[in-house]
């Protein structure tokens, strides 16, 4: 489809400043600095075109905006989060890489909306390329006199900045975010108070993910109504999708909500030849893993995938094949967690740990009868109790694997080896 | 212990925040040092970049063993930061890492006896298109074969 975020991506120099205002880049700027544009209008349109946080939770992107007390006195800040590292996930580098304007214009509209006249862009510590493609776009913006103060004698004023990280997964949750970018551990807050009220250096802040601030220019550019009718009701407009695993051509898709799997599928090659589909991981690997039947049946779209038993996450598609041995696959996940654990809530910080643990202790071929049960007990004890939901998203794969596949980890158990592979690999 | 050279980036991160919040600079300005220091931190110079940010230690000393991008021990001149989260283990990744340890003869977490690579596993890179894939400096390679880590390591100086 291609019509939002990957708009450009096939043509010449997609990240440049030339190419961007090519395609209309820009124009839904100058209209505010013109003084054409009032924020009511702007969230009136993001509102009616359905766009939901793509970073993983799926809040309405206007409703967050609208949380800002934009005329309260003192500074404000916006924050785009290019944390990028949920397993499966690649796009926003992509979006960074390849439509870096995209991301700026959307900041600035923030900022603009909710009042605020800083920005800062968390890019992850290791997305060098990413940061200085970002940087190269932030100069052109700057040099054409589309950011600073009093912007071309508009009395609208935005500056923006790159932060970047040092490689934390936590530091995705939108509040260890704010704790890293003041130069600290990033561990989740407490909410409430939301950052909306209490953000950055304490101030009021809006965060969102970059596809979402590099999808608002567009929104507002043919209207929210354009953008809800390429979707369906409830997931309104095209996301981004990163298939990988086993697919042939595992890639990146800006396709429409509510696009058949099966299409999806075929879009990335489809399976190896004389592979059959097993499980597929829809949103990312904090989401519940789906059978292969359930996974055909789906589209891509929030409901229909709450539907299957998952969630669209951060719609990252990780796609298994009959090769897969599913019991190495979530002890990986399941070190995953344990090792981006923040240490800060107990059910999390020893649960992980437990997790992983028992199911190693399966790998390795000392797995007791009782230890399905005592995973799933480990599991339900984190769910739901932990400040963020990392510790839901550590629990969330294990307890749909153990469904799913729990003829495979009792076989695991009871010879001491996999059913699928010979020898599946340890960590 | 820090340079003049290494101030001047440093200031350039602390440019970037509002006026007595530079220890929002501190990510920035302990990477800046770890490079001068051939990759890796030691408690002095986690010291004086408190000092320099006008910070307590403990917190900078925070920061430096949170984050998994900074090194305690001494490193490689080339880190080969491998992969091994699900897209890329479902990719063959684990023997890619087999073969590579062998090609170098440098066991994950260890350092080369000549000092040219280190060999680390890491989680999820954020490229999960190109699995199997891995990070030298602020390089991504992606679609990695036995035959491509061949050729990265024959170019690695």
């Amino acid at each position: 489809m291609n019509e939002v975020c990957f708009k450009n991506i096939d043509k010449e120099n997609p990240s440049s400043l030339a190419t961007y205002e090519s395609t209309g880049g820009y124009d839904v700027w100058r209209k505010i600095l013109h003084g054409e544009l009032s924020p009511e209008k702007i969230l009136d349109e993001l509102k009616a075109s359905g766009l939901r946080g793509r970073g993983g939770a799926g809040f309405p992107t206007g409703l967050k905006w609208s949380f800002m007390p934009r005329n309260q006195e003192g500074q404000k800040y916006v924050v785009c989060n290019s944390d990028e590292g949920e397993p499966g996930a690649c796009k926003d580098r992509d979006i960074l890489r390849f439509n870096p304007h995209s991301v700026i214009e959307g900041m600035a509209i923030a900022g603009y909306v909710i009042g605020a006249s800083v920005g800062y862009n968390y890019i992850r510590g290791e997305f060098m390329e990413p940061y200085y493609r970002f940087e190269e776009a932030l100069k052109e913006a700057y040099d054409a006199g589309l950011l600073g103060h009093d912007i071309r004698d508009s009395e609208v004023s935005f500056d923006l900045h790159t932060h970047l990280g040092a490689g934390a997964y936590i530091c995705g949750e939108e509040t260890a975010l704010l704790e890293s970018l003041e130069g600290k551990k990033g561990q989740p807050r407490f909410k409430p108070p939301f950052p909306a009220n209490v953000g950055l250096y304490g101030m009021p802040t809006t965060i969102n993910n970059t596809e979402s601030f590099a999808s608002v220019p567009d929104i507002l550019a043919r209207g929210g109504q354009w953008f809800a009718d390429l979707g369906v009701p409830n997931s309104g407009g095209c996301k981004l999708f990163s298939v990988t695993g086993h697919v042939t051509k595992p890639a990146n898709f800006e396709i429409a909500m509510g696009t058949p799997f099966s299409e999806l599928l075929k879009m990335a090659g489809g399976l190896r030849e004389g592979r059959t589909l097993k499980a597929v991981i829809p949103g990312g690997s904090s989401t519940p893993v789906l059978s292969a039947e359930d996974a055909m049946q789906m589209t891509m779209d929030y409901d229909s995938i709450e539907q299957a038993g998952s969630m669209l996450g951060t719609g990252s598609v990780i796609v298994m094949d009959d090769s897969t041995c599913m019991v190495a696959t979530l002890t990986r996940l399941a070190h995953f967690y344990y090792d981006e654990s923040c240490g800060q809530c107990t059910p999390c910080r020893e649960g992980t740990g437990w997790m992983y643990r028992v199911l190693k202790r399966i790998m390795d071929g000392q797995g007791k009868t009782q230890d399905l049960d005592l995973l799933m007990s480990v599991q339900d004890k984190i769910m739901g109790n932990t400040i963020c939901a990392l510790g839901d998203a550590a629990a969330m794969p294990v307890k749909s694997f153990i469904r799913h596949f729990r003829h495979e980890f009792e076989y695991y158990i009871k010879h001491g080896k996999s059913m699928v592979l010979a020898h599946p690999k340890q960590i | 212990m820090i340079s003049a050279k290494a101030k001047q980036q440093i200031n350039t991160w602390v440019a970037k925040y509002p006026a007595g919040k530079q220890s929002s600079a501190v990510m920035g300005a302990l990477k800046i040092v770890q490079a001068e220091n051939d990759g890796s931190l030691t408690s002095d110079l986690i010291q004086s970049v408190a000092d320099y940010l006008d910070m307590p230690a403990i917190c900078a000393q925070e920061v430096a063993t949170f984050y998994e991008n900074y090194n305690h021990k001494p490193m490689g001149k080339h880190v080969i930061r491998f992969c091994h989260n699900i897209s890329c283990m479902l990719n063959g990744a684990d023997d890619l890492i087999s073969y590579l340890e062998t090609k170098t003869g440098v066991k994950t977490g260890e350092v080369s006896k000549d000092g040219l690579v280190s060999v680390k596993k890491v989680e999820c890179l954020g490229a999960c298109v190109g699995a199997p894939m891995f990070q030298i400096g602020d390089q991504y390679y992606e679609n990695i074969t036995p035959e491509r880590i061949d050729e990265i390591l024959e170019n690695l100086k």
